[in-house]
């Protein structure tokens, strides 16, 4: 039977993660299988093609598109300032002389005797790729990228935004259940990762992008100032290109939700350390979560760590509960039963009993958790 | 003839098909059914589902297939695979039934489906005619660009080079006519260098379907730039819409060149004894094939996870429509952006402050596989349902217009009442049947509630047949009626439409308890029951599956069944599992926009149809 439970987050004191650093069009590689890399190390370079710039000269000459050859001062190929001639009338009287000149400095890419256009194009910008992680390039891809391997701590959060950023790790709260507020806040924390507890707010995401904190790591958030934070209402997660000063990581999800006790009692443990974060999210195919890597000191390759195959859910497994009316809940797999169950809604489904830290147990559907993984 | 129906060499097996097993690889999970013949008679038996494997660890997609199978395996006791490898044909003859299938097919919208930009000359003619044609072939239009859609030539260039779609429909111009924005437009292609989504060491497949004049041009801009196919012109004159070349055309590409692509694919369809369909193009086939044989009218619907399809087939014109980011769990965020808290809140029967509905819904939309536990959860997303479906449905209507299908005549008069607007050819007042298909509709707990949610949706008018497909199994039997009609119609008509009722909405507006319309309805058993349908009532009558009753109707004087204002209407009406649904309520329906008379409302309406379980309290949510 196909194992009916959803894929936890990984939270995680030691493993190995690999990460592919592709860039978007052929390249070159900066780096070799074997090189010591920093998140901010340039591992590949690649051309990306300038804009173009389209140009009907044949309206603009007032002559047919199939003429234009006859009033071109520059060829295809050719190379252009800004400000150049690029076609002009000879007219009887000069004054009625009209001369196209370049808006931009780039190259003719194509002229049409069709449509009577040109197409310039810019000089290309060059793109580099950084390493992301603090780690041991582990594989070349030639002309495409690289895999940059590290031994780390990693957290995987449920929901973030912006991209890949890093910087030391620095607690906020003291506890998982606190609220992060802005005073908490200080401008010793420019550049760093600061982690919270349960929820933080509007103020104090503000009050974060006035000190220049480049990531924030908290439980939860309400969906209003995520919406206030971007500026309009995000339909659907697919995240990592937000420009909003910081990126954000969500570990629980919306609403004031304490962080889970693991995930907590792992960042504060790292304090001081440098983390690479990114708030990419993905929840639709090809799923990717937000992460808070935290590599390790020393080579990737000399300390094997050994990925746990699951093998569906199992008793005793920790698991979080992801769906109201116990949303956000953590505790362990107490019973497994097999029959379908009527739950309130009467749909029936597969379910679980979970045993919370005080002695209490519920039974949830299947569907309703997600199991907390990692050592 | 479609790609889909031209097949491989095994498509047209030489065996009888009694054993066949069918898959459809969806985003999350792929669904697998056996279908048996049993008797005279071809019957869905077992089905099996497991998570859908193109994307890593796996990377392909044939695992999946394989898992579901085998679910199918354990269930059933029979042998269906060895090893990787599904054994066919069906070890009968010797002497051993239990042993392979006869053949397997299946349908995927892994990955995302097939996703395509469309470009056209004029945004509302020939731009439109290119999205139709892409629409129907079963993909997502990701974005319609036209020469005069606004935007600036350096802004559509752009445009074109973030996209990355797996296929671009390219139209313009009327056959013989005037080249230069066509030919414009694969200036702007060629200068973006559009890249496939998935692999970058082939080409991206590009359909011409424009002014056949063009042709050589084009081919000289973009031959050497993308794997340039031409197809006929999609609107050859100004009044004649021609569609079915363009989209045999991006269903032979799809399967030349994008599936071959996507992880796994290659092997997928090795294994499959006909060609791989996209999912919409298969359910398009089987709403096609309803109407045809019935000959009727109808509106077809699936709602998924992060798409709602619309299907409808109007006078026998087909068409489809996808609204890409309404659905019930990657993108119920983006219903609740859409539609608006408020008319998500009018159909929910408590009251529950903005911020705790904002930050449930996120949270199904981070964590979209979870399932309504509690009661009022599960009426929040049937609220949320409704709203996504009348959204879809207003998308279906704007697109569903005027100049349809294959070889539609216009008058020239015609043509410049479609640039402004288009007159939809949606007619509630003629549709026969709503078909419902998707997890919330498929799987409510009780079939009422889909049924309702599909009335307050759609608000039919007059006189409405509503269905659900049972377990979602629309996609495989369109793809296996390419393969064996007979097959597909038994499994249909037997297995896959439940059908819910009819439901009965005279037209016009009043206040609650006046008299709408008086009826008189004689039922199978001889019975004539007689009542007086007001105002604001909603009333269900049993009226099964296999009975039919003839229902006569006495509206009052604004009052219209289709028939006019007061005029006396009759008809025989078929039952289901759900029944006779009088929907008094009045049409356009109106809620109240006082919350505790909202509630109180929607309360008697949901009680009087027992939508939800008897004695439940509407429960005021704290928050």
């Amino acid at each position: 039977m196909a194992h009916s439970y959803t894929p936890g987050l990984t939270v995680t004191e030691r493993t190995i993660v690999r990460r592919r650093r592709i860039l978007p069009l052929p390249g070159s590689v900066l780096v070799q299988v074997g090189d010591a890399v920093r998140a901010d190390t340039a591992v590949a370079r690649a051309e990306l093609p300038g804009k173009v710039v389209p140009l009907n000269l044949a309206n603009q000459l007032g002559i047919a598109p199939d003429e234009i050859n006859d009033y071109l001062v520059k060829k295809e190929k050719d190379s252009v300032q800004k400000d150049d001639v690029l076609a002009e009338n000879k007219p009887f009287i000069k004054w009625f002389k009209t001369e196209i000149r370049s808006p931009i400095t780039g190259t003719v890419e194509s002229v049409s005797t069709i449509t009577g256009q040109i197409l310039l194009r810019e000089p290309p910008r060059v793109l580099e790729l950084r390493g992301y992680i603090d780690g041991t390039i582990a594989d070349v891809h030639p002309e495409q990228g690289v895999t940059v391997e590290t031994t780390c701590s990693l957290v995987q959060g449920i929901f973030g935004i912006g991209g890949e950023t890093s910087g030391e790790l620095v607690m906020g709260v003291k506890a998982p259940d606190q609220p992060l507020l802005p005073e908490q806040l200080n401008p010793s924390m420019k550049g760093k990762v600061v982690v919270g507890g349960a929820f933080l707010s509007a103020a104090t995401m503000t009050r974060a992008k006035e000190l220049g904190i480049v990531g924030l790591v908290v439980g939860g958030i309400h969906d209003k100032d995520l919406r206030a934070l971007l500026g309009y209402d995000l339909g659907v997660a697919i995240t990592g290109t937000e420009q909003v000063g910081f990126t954000l990581i969500l570990t629980e999800g919306f609403g004031t939700i304490p962080m889970a006790p693991k995930t907590f009692a792992l960042l504060s443990a790292h304090a001081g350390q440098k983390a690479s974060i990114s708030g990419a999210t993905q929840i639709r195919a090809g799923v990717i979560r937000p992460e808070i890597i935290i590599p390790h000191s020393g080579p990737a390759a000399a300390t094997k760590v050994a990925q746990a195959e699951r093998e569906g859910i199992q008793f005793g497994d920790p698991v979080r509960i992801i769906r109201d009316p116990l949303f956000g809940k953590i505790g362990a797999v107490s019973g497994l039963p097999s029959e379908l169950r009527a739950i309130p809604t009467e749909s029936e489904v597969r379910v679980l009993e979970v045993r919370f830290p005080d002695g209490t147990t519920t039974v949830v559907p299947r569907a309703n958790i997600e199991v907390i993984e990692g050592a | 003839m479609t790609a889909a129906q031209q097949s491989p060499a095994t498509s047209n097996p030489t065996h009888p098909l009694n054993v066949i097993v069918a898959t459809d690889c969806g985003s999350t999970t792929t669904k697998a059914i056996l279908i048996e013949k049993v008797g005279n008679e071809y019957r869905q038996t077992y089905r099996g589902e497991a998570p859908t494997t193109v994307e890593a660890p796996f990377e392909d997609v044939t695992r999946g297939v394989l898992n579901a199978i085998a679910e199918i395996e354990e269930l059933s006791g029979r042998t269906i695979l060895d090893g990787d490898r599904i054994i066919t044909p069906n070890q009968a003859s010797q002497g051993d039934p239990t042993r392979g299938v006869d053949i397997y097919v299946s349908t995927s919208s892994a990955g995302g489906g097939l996703q395509m930009m469309v470009t056209g000359v004029v945004q509302n003619m020939t731009g439109e005619s290119a999205q139709r044609a892409a629409l129907g072939a079963g993909a997502i239009v990701i974005d319609v660009l036209a020469s005069n859609d606004g935007r600036l030539p350096y802004e559509k260039i752009e445009r074109i080079r973030t996209m990355r779609p797996d296929m671009i429909l390219m139209s313009g111009g009327t056959d013989g006519g005037a080249v230069t924005h066509v030919v414009e437009m694969a200036e702007y292609i060629a200068a973006a260098e559009p890249r496939p989504r998935f692999g970058s060491t082939y080409r991206l497949p590009l359909v011409y379907a424009g002014n056949k004049d063009a042709q050589p041009q084009v081919s000289k801009i973009l031959g050497e730039k993308t794997a340039l196919e031409f197809a006929d012109n999609i609107r050859p004159v100004l009044e004649r819409e021609n569609l079915a070349p363009a989209r045999n055309k991006i269903h032979d590409l799809f399967l030349e060149h994008v599936m071959q692509q996507a992880p796994g694919y290659k092997k997928l369809i090795e294994m499959a004894g006909a060609p791989i369909m996209p999912t919409p193009a298969a359910v398009g086939v089987i709403m096609e094939t309803i109407a045809k044989r019935e000959g009727i009218n109808l509106i077809g619907v699936d709602i998924g996870g992060a798409t709602t399809d619309v299907f409808s087939v109007f006078g026998g014109l087909f068409n489809r429509t996808v609204s890409a980011n309404l659905g019930m769990s990657y993108s119920i965020s983006n219903v609740l952006a859409e539609a608006g808290l408020d008319n998500i809140m009018r159909w929910v029967p408590f009251t529950i402050d903005e911020q705790t509905l904002r930050n449930r819904t996120k949270n199904k939309m981070v964590r979209p596989t979870t399932i309504p536990q509690s009661l009022d959860e599960l009426q929040i997303e049937h609220a949320i349902a409704r709203e996504a479906l009348r959204l879809a449905l207003i998308h279906h209507k704007s697109l569903a217009t005027g100049l349809k299908g294959v070889q539609q005549e216009r008058t020239i008069s015609d043509v410049f009442e479609q640039r402004t607007s288009g007159k939809t050819l949606i007619d509630l007042l003629k549709l026969d049947l709503i078909v419902g298909s998707g997890g919330i509709l498929s799987h409510a707990p009780r079939r009422i509630q889909s049924m309702l949610m599909m009335v307050d949706a759609y608000e039919p008018l007059g006189v409405t047949t509503l269905s659900v497909d049972s377990i979602f199994m629309m996609p495989h039997l369109g793809v296996l009626s390419t393969v064996n009609e007979q097959a597909a119609t038994d499994v249909f008509v037997r297995d896959c439409m439940v059908y819910l009722g009819t439901c009965i909405a005279p037209i016009g507006l009043g206040k609650d308890g006046e008299r709408c319309a008086d009826y008189e309805i004689a039922l199978p058993d001889g019975r004539i029951e007689k009542g007086t349908l007001a105002f604001g009532d909603l009333k269900l009558l049993s009226l099964t599956r296999d009975q039919q009753a003839t229902v006569t109707l006495q509206p009052s004087k604004q009052v219209d069944l289709g028939e006019g204002p007061g005029q006396s209407f009759t008809r025989t009406v078929k039952g289901g599992v759900v029944g006779l649904l009088l929907d008094g309520r009045g049409r356009p329906l109106q809620l109240p926009t006082e919350q505790a008379a909202r509630v109180a409302m929607l309360t008697k309406w949901y009680q009087a149809v027992g939508l939800y379980p008897a004695g439940s309290k509407w429960r005021i949510a704290d928050g």
